[in-house]
């Protein structure tokens, strides 16, 4: 396989203010499609749903319900707006690298998921670890929430705090694993597939089956990153667990 | 001046990390701060109607299900108070029948006595007027008789009589015949 690179540049020149091109790109489109397709769906709202209300609505009884199964409905209220948020953003992210890759003619790529770029998916579990934090301290007061990392024995304090640490890495980087693994292979099967007619032939059936395989896996991890954003809220608004 | 000082894409070597070409911590900013702000269009223009309208909804059903429940319990009373009112209104009608029927049984007992008594009466005038007619009769018979046995008598025994012993004799003739009758 090819190396291919990123469109990094450097603010003002500096060399420690890089920024990705290509990731500011995929997450202002992915963000634009959630929230335009959101938008447009969301136009027409009556008493009596029809169609994309329908769909909307459904995907909020699921935010719910996945909210519901890790804590009580109390403080998982103020969860659903974050749940739908991850789960609408991760999914679109993960399905922008499924249909093409775009780079340019020296590798430079451009079009790709964002969620296979480790910065961004550690940097969304950082979000996440941090948001549990502050409502962990907001919800139970910073006393309730100090005690809960001598609990249930106070020799276990390093390991609460090394589970924190080791909750945001899986976090990140499983949806990076995924999504990345899932764009490597991809990209192989093209270029063995665009290489000769004959390879694009054989090369073809499995491609699709990648590409199906990418959007459950894509579907799959958005739900996953969803409901562990959940379980690790739970595990610090919730007073008993 | 551009904010892209020197915009230029940095090719790395070939054994630079292919995963983290260059730490674009900034990338991560952005994305946050993306995050931030899209969570917030969605709830204003997308999840929070849909989640107010659910809500509605959800209370709109209920207060259908609470006013259906107090309209099924209006109804049922409505029902019970109908039929007590049916209830009595058959016990009513049943009074009234019961009533006039006691009444039409009394009145024809108490025609029957009035006729009874009127023919009582009727039968007691009858009698009362046979008892005087008979005693006018009589008397007119006695005044009669004895008118006529006088005459009778007269003739008969005209010279052999005086008036006074002949008057005796027709009186206790006649008291005879007049005890007789």
């Amino acid at each position: 396989m090819e190396s291919h690179y990123f469109p990094i540049v450097y603010l003002f020149g500096n060399e420690n203010l890089a920024v990705n091109l290509s990731n500011i790109l995929m997450i202002t489109v992915s963000m634009a499609i959630v929230f335009f397709v959101c938008f447009f769906m969301a136009r027409k709202i009556s008493m009596y749903p029809t169609g994309a209300q329908n769909a909307l609505e459904y995907l909020v009884q699921f935010i719910k319900n996945i909210i519901s199964s890790n804590m009580d409905w109390k403080q998982g209220k103020h969860f659903v707006m974050l749940g739908l948020t991850i789960i609408l953003y991760v999914f679109v992210a993960n399905m922008a690298g499924i249909p093409f890759e775009l780079a340019t003619q020296d590798h430079v790529v451009w079009w790709k998921s964002p969620t296979s770029d480790p910065i961004l998916t550690i940097s969304l579990a950082i979000m996440v670890i941090v948001l549990t934090h502050v409502y962990g301290i907001k919800m139970r007061g910073l006393k309730e929430y100090g005690k809960d990392y001598f609990r249930p024995a106070p020799f276990l304090a390093p390991f609460k705090v090394l589970e924190d640490l080791a909750n945001t890495l899986t976090l990140g980087m499983r949806l990076f694993g995924n999504v990345y693994a899932k764009e490597v292979l991809m990209l192989m099967l093209v270029a063995l597939g665009t290489s000769s007619l004959m390879w694009g032939i054989f090369a073809f059936l499995p491609t699709i089956i990648w590409q199906a395989f990418g959007v459950f896996i894509g579907s799959l991890q958005a739900f996953i990153f969803c409901m562990l954003t959940m379980v690790y809220m739970a595990h610090k608004v919730s007073a008993d667990h | 001046m551009s904010i892209f000082a020197i915009p230029y894409v940095r090719m790395n070597d070939k054994e630079a990390n292919p995963l983290i070409q260059e730490f674009t911590w900034l990338d991560a900013i952005y994305q946050l701060a993306a995050f931030a702000v899209l969570l917030l269009l969605l709830k204003k223009f997308a999840f929070g109607p849909i989640m107010g309208m659910m809500e509605k909804r959800e209370k709109h059903i209920a207060d259908q299900i609470s006013s259906a429940e107090k309209n099924r319990e209006e109804t049922e009373k409505q029902l019970a108070e109908q039929r007590r009112l049916i209830e009595e209104a058959r016990r009513e009608a049943k009074e009234i029948v019961e009533n006039s029927r006691k009444m039409s049984s009394q009145q024809a007992d108490e025609v029957l006595a009035s006729a009874k008594q009127e023919a009582e009466r009727i039968k007691e005038t009858a009698l009362a007027e046979i008892y005087q007619e008979k005693t006018q009769a009589i008397n007119a018979l006695r005044e009669q008789v004895s008118t006529l046995s006088v005459l009778v008598a007269s003739k008969i025994i005209e010279k052999e009589m005086d008036e006074k012993e002949q008057e005796k004799l027709i009186q206790e003739t006649l008291k005879e015949v007049g005890e007789e009758l």
